[in-house]
């Protein structure tokens, strides 16, 4: 009988192209994904040299990070609209489909390969964008690059890369009621630190991974960067196949019958070896807010901001020092009684149609309060189109929220979706860094639920407390 | 890319762990369409404060530092975003080399590709470094060929680096031109998919 396998070991040796001694090996990719902030100086590259796009219809690009998500089609910032103007251009002249701001496909990057079928368990995927991890979820092998490597993609299809270590994270039990996977994916940060995933490829497994939908294990597989890991992954099961059938670019009929087996075949074999293995009980697991300045920097709804002096090292103390008085909190506070500005749902990580569904569930009848700011900004054209069929807008809208065109917005608040200085936000994106959301705004980290909660509220809650059933 | 075997320059310490590209260059400086002129945005909200004005408390906009070259930093170097605008900055700014206890594998793998040497040394040499270079002006000098750095004083250390990477830095080579050379190989690997998979 051969070796057991990882579906990482499994994937790589179907797409190594060329191997040498003491060299990474030529690994070839099936899709790649562009979007404009990462991608000018890449194909100013090949003009540079004369080259081509060695194959356009592996290639997909949108228009994500600058996109205005109000007023679609006033772009005051020249800048922008000219790295706009600029992918269009060159998705022209190289032949590469386009879904531009018009584009009914148009939408977050990460929400649209899967949407429309492009994302496939086996594939190598790329993207100028760290949250690439995100198509992972389908057991495919999916990393960020840089700008130089997308002109390497661009041109030969490939990547030179050293053959990755791997890591289970096994989730144990089953996650509460009330509790999501974005509180699992802090939670495991939390407890394991933002680089324990250096240098390796993350495998997420056991019941409570089997259990998530597949919109929840793209929030888990989003969030495996914050880990330090390039990529993470769920082996594909009938979960991934049910999410595939009928998708746009997914195989039809007998085809794709084959393919699903094929899929399936792809999952991790028992018994198959890992280089490291990290474990968490998802019944221990709370619904999570992050107090600091990465998002390691978590603790549970009910706990308390940490204090330096419960620090093991001197850099960790000033560390924690930093962060607290970047985010101006003091220690020992409860971080429930933290009181918030604005409220984001949105970003690769949370702003699919069940993210919203959920959020829409706790502020149905109700109203943002008084002293905060909310938007929706869903993740895809596509997704705005489906939830408002359900009539999530109106919900969210007669709550006090706005409800905006598809982007990726304040995540990173390279359009005008911006936290002004000093002032605070709960969202449901990805990552808490001095001044992400804006120069001097502070990001508080939640699932859908809590920033929703906290919306209500003004102050970040137990959402558990919140859903107890209206008695009958 | 320009080759790079030998280095000595000034030390720049920034003494802090988890750097994320984020602080290397905010995203309202990713708009640009060229890989040039991205120095001036680096560590900016680090450097500047809300009307411009350098920071006095942050040590990059010291004098003593304005020559360095090589900086050297804590663990997890170059987390979070994959922007190669973080190594195009910390170039533009002058420096060459960057020493840290640990890299984020993106931006390690960003660096190699502008011909700035990523150098991971241990905890406790990082550390040296960076006392040394906080009290005083502190030159060394780094040897890709002998993966050596080694201190005006008696600071003497050796680190790994992938050869693959180590290759591709001393000797500067367009990296695409050299993939083409296995042309045939990947048209191959297409016909073979073409074959099974009607891709």
């Amino acid at each position: 009988m051969n070796k057991p396998k990882t579906i990482v070991e499994k994937i790589w040796d179907q797409h190594v192209v060329h191997q040498e001694q003491d060299k990474p090996d030529l690994l070839y990719i099936d899709l790649h994904l562009v979007h404009e902030v990462t991608s000018p100086q890449a194909f100013e590259g090949l003009r540079l040299k004369s080259r081509g796009v060695r194959r356009p219809d592996r290639t997909f690009a949108t228009m994500d990070h600058n996109v205005p998500t109000i007023h679609r089609h006033i772009i005051k910032d020249q800048v922008s609209k000219t790295q706009m103007d600029t992918l269009k251009q060159n998705c022209d002249e190289f032949n590469i489909p386009l879904a531009d701001i018009d584009h009914p496909d148009q939408g977050i990057v990460h929400v649209i390969g899967p949407e429309l079928g492009l994302t496939q368990p086996g594939k190598t995927i790329v993207c100028g964008d760290s949250h690439t991890s995100t198509h992972g979820a389908f057991g495919a092998l999916a990393f960020g690059i840089g700008t130089s490597e997308v002109e390497h993609v661009l041109a030969t299809q490939t990547l030179w890369q050293a053959r990755p270590k791997t890591l289970n994270v096994k989730v144990n039990g089953q996650l509460g009621k009330g509790v999501t996977a974005k509180d699992l994916i802090l939670a495991i940060i939390a407890k394991y630190g933002v680089r324990f995933g250096t240098g390796y490829v993350l495998e997420y497994t056991g019941e409570a991974i089997q259990s998530l939908s597949m919109e929840a294990r793209m929030t888990i597989c989003n969030m495996s960067i914050e880990a330090g890991a390039r990529a993470g992954l769920i082996s594909p099961d009938e979960t991934t196949i049910e999410f595939i059938k009928g998708k746009r670019h997914a195989p039809k009929g007998s085809d794709f019958e084959k393919a699903a087996k094929d899929w399936k075949a792809l999952a991790t074999d028992q018994g198959a070896t890992y280089d490291a293995t990290v474990e968490i009980n998802a019944d221990e697991v709370e619904p999570q807010v992050t107090w600091g300045t990465n998002p390691g920097m978590c603790i549970p709804v009910s706990a308390s901001i940490p204090s330096p002096d419960q620090a093991n090292s001197a850099n960790a103390k000033d560390e924690i020092s930093r962060a607290l008085e970047y985010m101006g909190l003091e220690a020992g506070q409860p971080i429930s009684s933290v009181k918030i500005d604005h409220v984001f749902i949105g970003s690769c990580t949370n702003s699919r149609l069940s993210d919203l569904q959920r959020a829409a569930e706790i502020v149905r009848g109700k109203k943002v309060n008084p002293s905060v700011t909310a938007i929706v900004v869903p993740g895809s054209h596509s997704v705005k189109v489906s939830a408002e069929k359900e009539g999530l807008d109106v919900i969210f809208k007669q709550a006090g929220f706005e409800w905006r065109d598809a982007g990726c917005s304040m995540c990173l608040a390279m359009n005008d979706d911006v936290v002004p200085p000093g002032e605070r936000c709960a969202s449901t994106s990805n990552r808490n860094f001095e001044g992400r959301q804006g120069t001097g705004a502070r990001t508080h980290l939640v699932s859908p639920e809590m920033a929703a909660a906290a919306a209500i509220e003004g102050h970040f809650v137990d959402v558990r407390k919140l859903t107890q059933p209206t008695p009958s | 890319m320009e080759p790079i075997r030998k280095h000595t320059g000034l030390v720049y310490p920034l003494n802090r762990s988890n750097i994320d590209t984020d602080q290397i260059i905010p995203k309202q400086f990713l708009k640009r369409i060229s890989r040039q002129g991205f120095g001036q945005f680096l560590f900016f909200n680090w450097r500047f404060d809300s009307e411009g004005t350098p920071k006095k408390e942050f040590s990059l906009n010291d004098p003593k530092y304005k020559d360095a070259s090589i900086l050297v930093a804590g663990e997890n170097f170059g987390c979070g975003s994959s922007r190669e605008h973080a190594p195009w900055a910390l170039q533009d700014f002058g420096f060459k080399v960057i020493i840290a206890s640990s890299f984020a594998d993106i931006f390690y793998n960003n660096c190699t590709k502008n011909g700035i040497v990523p150098i991971q040394l241990t905890e406790e040499e990082t550390q040296v470094l960076i006392d040394r270079s906080e009290s005083d002006s502190y030159t060394i000098s780094i040897d890709l060929e002998q993966k050596t750095v080694n201190g005006s004083d008696d600071f003497h250390a050796s680190f790994e680096i992938p050869e693959y990477q180590r290759e591709m830095l001393l000797n500067g080579w367009d990296e695409i031109a050299v993939t083409l050379t296995h042309k045939s190989k990947i048209d191959q690997f297409e016909a073979e998919l073409q074959q099974s998979r009607g891709e």
